[in-house]
């Protein structure tokens, strides 16, 4: 039985945030699998507070100019370009 | 006899002569070959062509490699069967009705049935070691920041590698030779203190080894992989390898930290696929957008992704969104941290570990896709070492009820002649 509630709402809503939209089927079905998923996930709060030794240091290049891909070729995999720029949907 | 193993077959020369020349080399199709289409087995990129090379393809070229095409996948690399591919399944060699197993699989196959003589594969949580397995090849999954991923189009970049796969251990030592070594593309490439020679590491002496073989890997296996495990590790201790049994707590997590934090950092990675810049368009059929950018970005992303793509970009948003962060990627990662303790701890006192590769035998087609949750726990003795960054490789130890069985062998940070030597004992 599950503990973690989620219903087709939920995933509704969590595909809006991942803009990513669903088939009705797929709402349902992420519904049900999800609450069994996050479940299993869950058997992480058993794990304890453990103390990472970060050995981490910014690893930085020197900012110099260098050759990078040119705009035709930065544009090729686009759907839409005008004037040499992507074209995309209206934002907002 | 075809096994899909391939999405393109593509014929890119050498430009320079070296140790592989004359070798075939397939390469997994989410890693950028210049003006070949580049798919990672998904509708998304069905079209994308990327304008330059990855920097392992660039060293392939350099080396005397002939590439031979650009293999099928889970799409994106999200999968253990190799069957959520957009362009349909891979089939395993050794036995046509079963999976080649994922992510990798269709560079095993093309490995395991000769149309290649060495392939390239990317291992995220498996992906390399568990095709290996299920196909009866080797497979090595690096040390984190041993081979550049720069070109390789990400799915939880904290975790993955790329890695060859190849008939014996010796020819993928070989293969790892030529694509291994610091790259200015990549920030998270190490430069080696010392002149490694990995092919040299498969001399097959394992006399005075420490072998410490992670109990709770064993004991959730099937029996019949189960005994064909045993049975190697017998023959090595034979051979004059030390065994002991060692035990790691933390490992109980591993599965669940793994896909948390691969489900995170997948949807952050794939919200690149927007239809503008690359990917299905979310314009109408007469070019038009209809909507604003919220809208067309996410009627792109319903067209180009896949169920399990989609399932788990949406629990990656789930488990980073507000309220759950720190109930699932907080302790996620004081697994991850739990794990390298766990593990740094034994290999201190044994020189490799030893486990089943995969703890099932090779499912049939269209078995196991129904459950992800069962599919998930399949990658259980897999994934640990991409949690604790560490290298481990895959190598062929027996059947059971005629199907690959694969051993894994786990090395410290940069041990790869560790591993290489011992799996080379049991070929």
């Amino acid at each position: 039985m599950s503990e973690t509630a989620v219903d087709p709402e939920t995933v509704e809503h969590v595909a809006e945030l991942a803009r990513v939209d669903l088939t009705p089927d797929e709402r349902e079905r992420f519904a049900a699998q999800f609450a069994e998923i996050l479940d299993s996930f869950a058997a992480l709060d058993e794990v304890p507070a453990v103390e990472a030794e970060p050995d981490l240091v910014n690893v930085l290049r020197t900012d110099e100019v260098r050759e990078g891909l040119s705009q035709a070729d930065a544009l090729s995999n686009a759907s839409a370009t005008e004037n040499g720029y992507f074209e995309g949907p209206p934002v907002g | 006899m075809s096994h899909d193993a391939f999405i393109s077959r593509e014929t890119i020369e050498a430009v320079e002569s070296g140790v592989l020349d004359g070798q075939r080399v397939a390469v997994k199709d989410n890693i950028s070959t210049q003006g070949v289409e580049t798919t990672c087995g998904s509708a998304m990129l069905a079209d994308y062509v990327p304008p330059y090379d990855a920097t392992v393809v660039e060293r392939l070229k350099g080396s005397g490699a002939t590439i031979v095409g650009k293999t099928n996948m889970d799409e994106f690399g999200m999968g253990t069967t190799t069957e959520t591919s957009h362009f349909g399944p891979t089939t395993n060699p050794v036995d046509e009705e079963r999976v080649p197993g994922g992510s990798s699989g269709g560079s095993a196959a093309a490995v395991a049935a000769g149309e290649a003589d060495l392939a390239l594969g990317s291992d995220t949580g498996g992906s390399v070691r568990c095709p290996a397995a299920f196909c009866g090849v080797v497979g090595i999954k690096p040390t984190y920041g041993l081979v550049s991923r720069y070109g390789l189009v990400a799915y939880a970049n904290s975790l993955e590698q790329i890695g060859p796969l190849a008939p014996t251990v010796e020819e993928a030592a070989e293969l790892l030779d030529v694509v291994a070594g610091p790259d200015e593309h990549d920030a998270t490439t190490r430069k080696q203190e010392r002149d490694v020679d990995y092919a040299a590491a498969a001399d097959g002496d394992v006399d005075g080894m420490t072998i410490g073989v992670l109990s709770e890997l064993v004991s959730g296996a099937d029996e019949g992989v189960t005994a064909a495990f045993e049975g190697t590790i017998a023959d090595l201790e034979a051979q004059g390898a030390e065994v002991r049994e060692v035990s790691l707590d933390s490992l109980a997590h591993a599965v669940q930290a793994y896909y948390v934090i691969a489900m995170s950092e997948a949807s952050s990675n794939l919200a690149r696929f927007d239809g503008v810049r690359y990917g299905v368009s979310g314009a109408s059929d007469e070019g038009d957008y209809d909507g604003n950018w919220n809208d067309a970005f996410a009627r792109s992303r319903e067209a180009g992704f896949g169920s399990e793509v989609k399932r788990r970009v949406l629990l990656g948003t789930y488990a980073l969104s507000a309220g759950y962060h720190d109930k699932y990627y907080k302790k996620a990662q004081d697994a991850r941290a739990w794990i390298k303790r766990d593990f740094d701890d034994v290999l201190a006192e044994a020189d490799v570990l030893a486990s089943p590769t995969m703890p099932v035998l090779p499912p049939k087609l269209g078995e196991s896709l129904d459950d992800p949750l069962q599919l998930y726990l399949m990658d259980a003795n897999t994934v640990p070492v991409n949690l604790a960054d560490l290298p481990a490789i895959s190598v062929p130890a027996g059947t059971a009820d005629g199907l690959p069985v694969g051993a894994q062998f786990v090395g410290p940070a940069f041990g790869e002649e560790s591993i290489i030597r011992a799996a080379s004992a049991v070929e």
